[in-house]
């Protein structure tokens, strides 16, 4: 016995997560390319964007609370539908963080960087990296892998301390670069959150597979 | 405290192997539900618990069921066993008598006569499974009268007439509609303050609902048994969890 109907619906219900989580990585992606290379454009079409995000956020804890209703599931199946729900919350954030990095390029006007930005855009490669991984975990209940991805954090968490201290270290000395310097921490640390999303989706992915909250934030 | 012990328990209809092994407890005050696909045993383990099999023939029986420590085949005589096991059955089926006669039935049968003590167990019964107000003007009136719903109670009242320690019930709400269901499954929330209650059910969301423990049945095995939320949230065993998802077999 199956039930082709129910299990199709999973199916499109991991789809569309993907999809969301897909759309979510290019926000971040962009976010840093448009801090980069002080694209406003860009910027302005990642706050558009993010209108999308939340849509499909509403559009899929709309199909979770449907399929609930309708399907009255169990177990694991249970468990699938409730964490895919807690999942496009972290998501949703990951995306807001993205249109609060994407700001900075307006309020850092024409000014001249005060260093090369290069440890942001590598904070920004590592996310990247992990929300995929995270996403492929949970379709495919690896919870092996999360151990893997909250190590990627731990690089992030050492990148933006990094980031902190060269920063404070250059406005500590010339107290005109106070406005750039603290911009460029504010970006960092919205990346550094946008990690702690990340593992928030593996903890997910090890409720769904244990049934046992984890916490793996620490 | 356990009112019911099951030890190694196995029965056999002829060839046919259809309790392998079975090994469950009850719990006094509870709800246990018994789940599984059709043919998988749950309704022959519920009715060997009050010797419902005796008559039966071909029937084997090996291990032991033990209804407060005694065991139920060696110590117990069966009409003193189902005085105290009571059973309610998939089916409404009340007796072609009115609806005092039905709830008095059984209290006759062990010995009442006086039409006061009579008249008060049948009130207690009908109050006891919640159809007294129902019923109190129309008590003279047939029983076969009554509605599904209002006639599974009836059957539920009579069982309670004889004052039974435990009550066994055959999904007991497959024949009924949902607002009876609903009635018959509030019921048991407080029928476990008295009784111990058994139930064999297919609705997978009613053992949700009502069971304290839930014991799942494959092939004349249990294969898994435990806390009702336990079992329906993260169950120990893939075949378990195949089964209440709807993957089975």
């Amino acid at each position: 016995m199956t039930r082709s109907g129910f299990d199709t619906a999973l199916e499109n219900l991991n789809e569309d997560l993907l999809r969301m989580g897909s759309m979510v990585e290019k926000q971040v992606h962009q976010c840093i390319e448009a801090v980069v290379n002080r694209d406003e454009e860009l910027a302005a079409q990642i706050m558009e964007n993010d209108d999308m995000v939340d849509n499909l956020q509403r559009e899929i804890e709309d199909k979770c609370i449907r399929l609930i209703a309708k399907e009255q599931p169990l177990a694991i199946d249970l468990r699938t539908i409730f964490t895919i729900s807690k999942i496009v919350t972290d998501l949703e954030r990951m995306a807001d963080h993205a249109v609060n990095i994407s700001k900075v390029v307006k309020r850092l006007k024409s000014e001249a960087y005060i260093k090369e930005i290069v440890d942001i855009p590598r904070m920004s490669v590592i996310v990247e990296k992990m929300i995929k991984k995270a996403l492929d975990s949970f379709i495919s209940r690896d919870v092996d892998a999360i151990q893997e991805i909250c190590k990627m954090d731990d690089e992030v968490d050492s990148l933006y301390k990094k980031v902190f201290n060269d920063l404070l270290a250059i406005m500590a000395k010339d107290s005109s670069t106070l406005n750039q310097g603290t911009q460029l921490i504010l970006a960092a640390s919205k990346m550094e959150r946008i990690g702690d999303h990340v593992t928030n989706i593996c903890e997910w992915t090890g409720y769904l597979v244990t049934g046992k909250h984890m916490d793996l934030n620490e | 405290m356990e009112i019911i012990e099951t030890k190694d328990l196995n029965l056999y209809y002829g060839e046919n192997h259809a309790l392998k092994n079975v090994n469950l407890n009850v719990k006094k005050n509870s709800v246990t539900a018994l789940i599984g696909p059709s043919g998988c045993g749950k309704s022959t383990f519920l009715r060997t618990i009050n010797r419902m099999n005796d008559l039966i023939s071909n029937v084997k029986i090996t291990g032991n069921i033990y209804y407060e420590g005694k065991d139920v085949y060696s110590e117990y005589d069966v009409i003193d066993l189902r005085k105290n096991i009571g059973m309610v059955f998939q089916r409404p089926n009340p007796f072609p008598m009115s609806i005092y006669d039905n709830i008095a039935y059984g209290p006759r049968i062990h010995g009442i006569k006086d039409k006061r003590k009579l008249d008060e167990i049948v009130e207690r019964s009908l109050k006891g499974a919640v159809l007294w107000d129902e019923v109190k003007d129309r008590l003279k009136k047939s029983a076969l009268g009554l509605s599904g719903g209002q006639q599974q109670r009836l059957c539920i009242a009579r069982t309670l007439a004889v004052e039974p320690q435990v009550i066994l019930m055959d999904e007991p709400t497959s024949a009924l509609d949902p607002i009876s269901t609903l009635k018959i499954e509030e019921l048991m929330d407080v029928l476990k303050k008295q009784y111990t209650v058994i139930i064999v059910t297919h609705n997978m969301q009613q053992a949700g609902r009502i069971a304290d423990e839930t014991a799942f049945f494959l092939v004349g095995e249990i294969v898994e048994s435990g806390k009702t939320e336990d079992l329906f949230y993260k169950p120990r065993d893939k075949r378990t969890e195949d089964y209440i998802t709807g993957r089975f077999g």
